[in-house]
């Protein structure tokens, strides 16, 4: 029986109208209402169904970043996780952590812990990224079940059913493995408040980025954030001869 | 954020998710539906209304076919003190709490519930913090960080007409004279207290809402309940369903804010309102901007009266300037929830009032960053309910201690709570409580708040918002305030007395002139949609409507017939909407409950009292950031 990691990512709730900082550096966060990743939710739902279907003995709930992610991991137990970790990454470092540094963390925690599983949700809300779960597995060395719509543990092999722009594709690939989690993976089930008061009493490891060998200096700099440009008006023409000519006039034909 | 939509409750739930796909992939900033005139119209009683309203507080669940063999029992757990609401009162209620235990070294497990997701998220107020109750609390506020970071530097007071301004000397003395207090945001406020709590050991639980209260075999409080979570949209139970939690306790207080959903329930429990007058509010809604520096002031304070409203609607304005680093203004607007006008609409009316050369002066070239929405208290002394009954005790805004006049509550929320923890302590950790009932019965908090500080004060201001209530309206009660408050301290003999029901108050339609409010223009006034996007406001989509109907047929049959649907105007989220069937003729009320901002004024407002507002899945509602 085995060890599955699972990773959860503190973003910006989705409902949220979010604000370009004055200074252009990034996007104000301090008071601004967060979350756990809505992908990363139907990651821990699905490594917490795999438990209570004794494919898997215990699950891990990892997340990188200042102290407050530490909400998001109980949040995690909440929903049935064994013990969190919660790497700290904070100032600078949180700023400019991206797929390359998480990738790298959860490459060494999955040596370390001995892990058989990492299940991360497919991609960030906040960055949109899509990289971290396919560059783990590259620096593990594992295969990959990237868009899962469903998942099936069948031995040392897990059958994948992705969502593809083509349909949907199955694969069976080896265990140990990296899943990244798609919308219809399952719906996450509540962290309830007996569950959080029970959470409270889980362990959460602390440990640096330092600690497991990562570095994390990054080689993407930020130059400027900017609002998307506003929406103009659109024109009303009367006649099809009244679009052609406002066409010709600003260039398109 | 949904507006008309076309979907009955009938469909399964594959319509539904396809239905919220689609609309997901279109942008939503449909314009606001214009408003409606009053026509005659004949009501289409053969037409099919869909059912509005499946909560269970309507259609209980152990009558419901769908609900057999669901397992219904609670997980249960027994604190010492049980406190709902994460507000100003109920933090300064635990924190006071816990600092008696450590003084007097005794254990005590308190237990704080509130309904948004993190503390702050849905506080709203101003606001201008008279420090009197948090120098009590922390006398070292200051070296512990609170964010009062703006002394009031400057006060200003104005009668506006349509396009001048009469300014108003701020004399000390005055209610609304603000030296020494501090313009705060009140959400970060709260934040802050809700940190002082948890170092103290307070268990704070927030996204989880106290649904239901629980009561002992003699009658007397128990505890509380949290949601249930996991119920469709029709009510039935989904995959995911799962009981509320218990929380038992041996006093339980209730801090829900203004018009608390279960006060509601507890103030006909225990008969609390039979000796005062009914509690009269009003709406504010308020905004946030980054304004252009060159007019940034900070420090200072300007309140105004008069033009949009007419004389005898109350109501006024406020704006503050922020000094957190960056240009920021707090600005609102206030209408008194009396007004007898159905087709008055708070929100346009703030709106538009932001149009005027004073304001716009200030806000031009500017940003805004935060739109909310909140009822507030204005009844005073004269509605003032029994606070303490068998089991439990209402503390802050809920019963309602806001100095109106001096437009501030949050001293007075705080003190309460403060008070309510002094009168508890002893008797919790007390040997033997000696209680006649299971939950302890604490008289001792109510002679408290006589003789403290905010009865003087309530008192002192009793008659300014009922002098209101003249033939001159606004006029009428600055020249009552300027003799009888002013001069006289308050020391009349005699006590005004308000109007009655603010949702009694409304005249028919047909009595009133429809008020032509100007489109908005995208910099200064802005939709209804656009703004409640800003206030962050979501829902779990699939979950019962929390804005339940007794009776799904009143809408249309009085609201709408008599008084032209005020719902679909006093509302600052356009929760409400009147649209027309789909099949033959006649409108059915559409009730858009993500939308909600909890801000109450349709449970207060809505003249057929049809209305009940309970809590939504925790964790739904605004977003507050420091409003």
């Amino acid at each position: 029986m085995s060890r599955v990691l699972v990773g959860v990512k503190r973003v910006i709730d989705y409902a949220v109208k979010i604000r370009v900082k004055p200074d252009q550096s990034g996007v104000v966060t301090d008071g601004v209402k967060h979350s756990m990743n809505p992908f990363c939710e139907i990651a821990v739902e699905e490594a917490v169904k795999l438990k209570e279907k004794k494919f898997i003995k215990e699950v891990v709930a990892v997340s990188c970043g200042p102290s407050q992610v530490t909400e998001t991991i109980r949040t995690a137990l909440a929903m049935g996780c064994d013990r969190g970790i919660h790497v700290e990454v904070s100032g600078k470092d949180y700023e400019a952590m991206g797929p390359l540094q998480i990738s790298k963390i959860f490459a060494a925690l999955a040596k370390k812990e001995e892990a058989s599983l990492v299940i991360l949700g497919k991609q960030a809300i906040d960055d949109d990224c899509n990289q971290t779960g396919q560059m783990t597995a590259a620096l593990l060395d594992w295969p990959q079940g990237t868009f899962a719509s469903e998942v099936t543990i069948d031995g040392e092999t897990v059958k994948v059913v992705r969502e593809i722009d083509g349909g949907l594709e199955t694969i069976k690939i080896s265990m140990p493995a990296v899943l990244t989690a798609d919308l219809r993976l399952n719906t996450p089930r509540y962290a309830t408040l007996p569950n959080i008061m029970k959470a409270k009493k889980k362990k959460i490891a602390n440990m640096k980025p330092a600690d497991l060998g990562v570095d994390m200096v990054s080689r993407v700099e930020v130059l400027r954030v900017d609002e998307p440009p506003t929406r103009l008006a659109g024109v009303k023409v009367e006649t099809v001869d009244d679009l052609v000519a406002k066409l010709k006039a600003n260039g398109t034909i | 954020i949904f507006l008309a939509s076309p979907s009955a409750l009938t469909g399964s739930a594959l319509f539904f998710a396809a239905q919220r796909c689609i609309r997901a992939l279109k942008t939503v900033q449909a314009e606001h539906a214009p408003p409606q005139h009053y026509t005659w119209r004949r009501n289409c009683s053969s037409a099919v209304m869909p059912r509005i309203t499946s909560h269970y507080t309507i259609f209980p669940r152990d009558k419901d076919p769908r609900w057999e063999g669901v397992e219904m029992e609670r997980f249960a757990d027994e604190a010492d003190v049980v406190i709902v609401g994460g507000g100003p009162a109920g933090l300064s209620a635990a924190i006071r709490l816990k600092q008696l235990a450590k003084e007097q070294e005794k254990e005590l497990r308190v237990c704080l519930v509130e309904k948004a997701s993190q503390i702050g998220a849905h506080t709203l107020s101003g606001a201008c913090l008279e420090p009197s109750a948090l120098n009590e609390l922390f006398p070292d506020w200051k070296e512990r960080g609170a964010p009062l970071n703006t002394p009031v530097t400057e006060d200003l007071f104005s009668i506006l007409t349509e396009k001048y301004r009469i300014p108003v000397p701020m004399l000390p003395g005055l209610p609304m004279n603000n030296h020494g207090n501090y313009i705060v945001r009140l959400g970060h406020f709260v934040h802050w207290l809700g940190e002082q709590a948890e170092e103290l050991g307070v268990e704070i639980y927030p996204g989880y809402a106290a649904a239901e209260v629980l009561f002992h075999e003699d009658g007397s409080v128990k505890g509380i309940a949290t949601n249930d979570v996991g119920i469709a949209k029709d009510g039935s139970p989904k995959d995911v369903f799962e009981r509320g939690m218990e929380l038992h306790a041996k006093v339980t207080l209730f801090g829900e804010g203004c018009h608390g959903h279960l006060a509601k329930q507890l103030y006909r429990q225990f008969n609390l309102r039979e000796n005062c007058e009914p509690q009269t509010y009003a709406i504010g809604l308020k905004e946030l901007w980054v304004i252009d520096e060159k007019k940034w002031r900070p420090g200072r304070v300007e309140h105004s009266v008069g033009w949009p409203l007419n004389r005898n609607t109350y109501g006024g304005s406020f704006l503050y300037h922020l000094n957190e680093g960056e240009p920021l203004v707090a600005l609102g607007f206030v209408v008194g929830l009396d007004y007898t006008n159905p087709y008055l609409s708070p929100f346009r009316e703030f709106q538009r009032w932001k149009h005027h050369p004073f304001v716009a002066k200030t806000l031009e070239g500017g940003d805004r960053i935060a739109y909310g929405a909140r009822a507030l208290n204005e009844g005073g002394y004269q509605c003032l309910p029994k606070v303490t009954f068998p089991g439990g005790m209402l503390i802050g805004c809920s019963p309602g201690f806001m100095n109106v006049p001096k437009i501030k509550g949050t001293h007075t929320a705080m003190k309460s709570g403060m008070l309510a923890a002094e009168a508890i302590f002893p008797k919790v950790t007390a040997e033997d409580p000696a209680s006649e009932t299971a939950g302890l019965h604490i008289p001792e908090y109510e002679d408290n708040l006589k003789k403290s500080w905010i009865w003087k004060e309530l008192y002192a201001v009793r008659n300014i918002r009922p002098s209101f209530h003249n033939y001159f309206g606004l006029y009428g009660g600055m020249v009552y305030t300027g003799v009888f408050y002013w001069i006289l301290r308050g020391k009349e003999p005699w006590t005004l007395k308000h109007a009655g029901l603010d949702s009694a108050q409304l005249k028919p339609a047909k009595e009133c002139t429809p008020i032509e409010y100007p489109k908005p223009d995208g910099k200064l006034s802005f939709d209804l949609l656009s703004s409640v996007a800003l206030s962050g406001t979501n829902h779990e989509g699939d979950q019962p409507p929390h804005l339940t109907l007794k009776d799904d047929s009143i809408p249309v049959a009085n609201n709408l017939a008599i008084y032209d649907g005020p719902e679909q105007r006093f509302c600052p989220a356009g929760v409400y909407e009147y649209v027309p069937l789909e099949t033959g003729e006649g409108m059915r009320l559409q009730i858009n409950a993500q939308n909600c901002v909890h801000c109450k004024t349709c449970d207060i407002k809505d003249p057929s009292q049809n209305i009940n507002w309970v809590v939504p899945e925790g964790s739904g509602g605004p977003a507050y950031n420091g409003l």
